[in-house]
């Protein structure tokens, strides 16, 4: 088991015709993820490394049966295809583009909450069931599969994590990204609720960062709805209030979005939090010891 | 992106949001000037930072005659003010903002914009204007009224009637405000603002109700759609190691008084090493994201930027590979430290995608760099060259 991609996961990539779309949909496919389709507006009846293209996401998902769609539009666009995805009814999308307007991300977000579908991002770098699925731009070879659910807003601070815990003979069962962008489709308390849920997975990881409630929110529910173990990280110690911190939405703005206050929160949750990133393995190691006592990691 | 308050004003006039008669002055000639079309007493004189709390530093004055303008707008001009937003260092002063000066009745704040955790745009409104509205919010929450505004319905008349009553407004006065808070609203989302503020906005004795201050910011993913607004883009108010940074759609930020720079690739991993190197005992002297996608040039550009600021006394490369290849990476620092020169010491560490090849260039390269194991060892490392 594992959380909403797995073997039975059938993708089809917004925007494969692009560089990075053709790029990483290769990476996918090479992973073992079953790659049906493309859709690229006027490119409809191309195909890519024997995927075939068609003109409108509607199309794709009548003739392929595709249920889960990976983005790659360039950010003008982007909320454009995200909208066209969610009224083809797939149940799950996985948007990877970074730059979509926040105004733009305001009126997919609300539309969103009317419809059946799950949006994971944008701006993040996909979800990976470790030795089953993997949509986005990860490292695949950098995971295993295991028992750990790892839930971040940053992309290569969650490769840096997976990286850790490896080498402390931790796998993953599912790694998701939820994205660096204020406006996000699928929040940290919506990955722990599924991570609970999920009875392979037995010892939970996030890493959040500044900007928002978000890492105080879930603190909350963990303390509230969580019963597995789970660690936590914020990145951020030393930014400065009113500056962007590269993602659009990591930014302290007056008091609010400190790491100081989501380290409390979190602490207060009963979260172990890692305050030096190079402990995270060591940390979680001892952290999980218990919960995972007696499990073989392939 | 920030804007000044008179190019804000300029919006809210194309906007038909009221503001007080006046215009932006570059010396102290202009202000006179502007002062004597304005044909009345008192006249307000603003410095034009990218910063608020202008006031209490100084940079704010009324004037009562011609020869104060003119004394007021000298004095402002070339001045470097330090507010608590501007950091210790201060801003040198360039432009001014002359007004008339208004006699007002009341004060109030008002606000709009994009609220990320409810995934709505917000309007804040208080009866509690001219103040710090953070600290309204930390004191006394219930002076502020919040409306929450669903962007795919957009603003009604319900929404503004909520603010006006909420502020106590009555009559012409609740009539005015309505028209404005919906002009402001549609202004915001034209303009993909991340901020519209005016504080205060005064009601006048005459009963009118006009903005007295005003501020903007952008959501930098939209500019591109806004071409007007990149026309109001001040590097005088940006740091020139960022100015040369953006050049190359670099996420740099200098952080003074820091002395390692650095180099990472994505945002979450950049902050993390800047707070490792905290820990480590010395201070990050910027924030640099080269992203995942980026090129032995752009590898070349950072590094170069990193390496121009004299306050650097070594710098920490600290690299994941995933899209961003470790071999890719390490031609870009060794083109670079040959093209530069490298005058301090600089610690690398690479994991990920093509580790072992980046690993051979940097080794094969003949250039002193410290090559680390891992994050803790970067640290350590890190913290040794500050104390040497």
């Amino acid at each position: 088991m594992s959380i909403w991609v797995d073997r039975n996961t059938r993708l089809l990539v917004q925007g494969i015709t692009g560089r990075e779309g053709r790029f990483h949909t290769v990476n996918c496919k090479n992973y073992g993820t079953n790659v049906v389709a493309g859709v690229t507006p006027g490119k409809g009846g191309q195909d890519v490394e024997g995927i075939p293209v068609f003109d409108t996401v509607a199309g794709a998902v009548r003739e392929t049966g595709a249920n889960v769609a990976m983005v790659f539009v360039p950010p003008a666009f982007c909320a454009d295809a995200i909208l066209e995805s969610i009224d083809a009814g797939l149940p799950l999308i996985v948007a990877i583009t970074e730059g979509i307007p926040v105004m733009d991300m305001l009126k997919v977000k609300n539309y969103l909450k009317k419809s059946g579908s799950r949006l994971i991002g944008p701006n993040c770098p996909g979800i990976i069931t470790p030795g089953q699925c993997k949509i986005g731009i990860q490292p695949g070879h950098i995971h295993s599969p295991g028992h750990v659910g790892i839930v971040s807003r940053s992309g290569t601070l969650t490769y840096e994590a997976v990286h850790q815990i490896q080498r402390f003979g931790m796998g993953q069962s599912t790694v998701v990204g939820i994205g660096g962008d204020p406006v996000n489709g699928t929040s940290f308390i919506d990955c722990l609720s599924a991570f609970q849920a999920d009875p392979e997975t037995l010892a939970i990881i996030m890493v959040g960062e500044i900007g928002g409630s978000a890492e105080e929110e879930a603190a909350e529910f963990v303390s509230q709805h969580v019963t597995k173990p789970v660690v936590g990280f914020i990145a951020g110690l030393t930014a400065p209030p009113g500056r962007r911190m590269g993602h659009a939405g990591a930014i302290i703005s007056g008091s609010s979005g400190t790491a100081g206050g989501k380290i409390a929160a979190m602490r207060q949750a009963g979260i172990t939090v890692v305050e030096n990133l190079g402990e995270m393995g060591a940390i979680a190691k001892d952290a999980f010891a218990s919960a995972l006592s007696g499990v073989v990691e392939k | 992106m920030k804007i000044h308050e008179f190019q804000a004003k300029e919006l809210f006039r194309k906007y038909g949001v009221a503001v007080p008669r006046g215009g932006a002055a570059f010396s102290v000639e202009e202000a006179g000037r502007l002062a004597a079309e304005l044909g009345t007493f008192p006249v307000v004189i603003k410095a034009q930072i990218h910063a608020g709390g202008r006031g209490k530093g100084g940079g704010v004055k009324l004037a009562a005659t011609a020869e104060e303008v003119r004394q007021f707008a000298s004095s402002i001009l070339g001045m470097t003010l330090v507010t608590h937003q501007t950091g210790p260092d201060g801003r040198l002063v360039k432009k001014l903002l002359i007004e008339e000066g208004l006699p007002i009745e009341k004060e109030l704040y008002l606000s709009v914009l994009p609220d990320r955790g409810a995934a709505k745009i917000v309007f804040m409104a208080s009866e509690a204007g001219g103040m710090d509205i953070e600290e309204v919010a930390a004191k006394t929450p219930e002076k502020i009224i919040k409306v929450y505004i669903d962007p795919l319905i957009g603003m009604k008349g319900y929404h503004a009637n909520e603010l006006a009553f909420g502020l106590n407004l009555a009559g012409d006065q609740a009539k005015q405000f309505t028209a404005m808070a919906l002009k402001l609203y549609r202004l915001c989302v034209d303009y993909d603002c991340s901020l519209v503020e005016i504080n205060p906005l005064v009601l006048t004795k005459d009963g009118n109700l006009i903005a007295l201050d005003a501020k903007i910011n952008f959501d930098d993913n939209a500019l591109y759609r806004h071409k007007d607004i990149l026309e109001y883009r001040d590097l005088d108010e940006e740091d020139p190691f960022e100015v040369e940074a953006s050049k190359y759609e670099l996420n740099y930020i200098r952080m003074p008084g820091g002395n390692i720079g650095n180099m990472v690739n994505g945002a979450g991993l950049a902050m993390a090493t800047m707070d490792i190197i905290h820990q480590a005992g010395a201070e990050p002297a910027n924030f640099l994201d080269v992203g995942g996608g980026a090129s032995a040039e752009q590898v070349e550009h950072g590094f170069r930027i990193i390496l121009a600021d004299p306050c650097v006394k070594g710098v920490l490369i600290n690299i994941f590979g995933g899209i961003l290849r470790c071999d890719r990476l390490a031609s870009g620092v060794v083109e670079a430290a040959n093209k530069v020169g490298i005058k301090v010491p600089v610690v690398i560490r690479m994991e990920g995608t093509n580790v072992e090849e980046g690993r051979r260039i940097l080794d094969e390269s003949g250039l002193n760099l410290i090559t680390a194991k891992d994050v803790s060892d970067a640290a350590q490392k890190i913290a040794a060259i500050v104390k040497a």
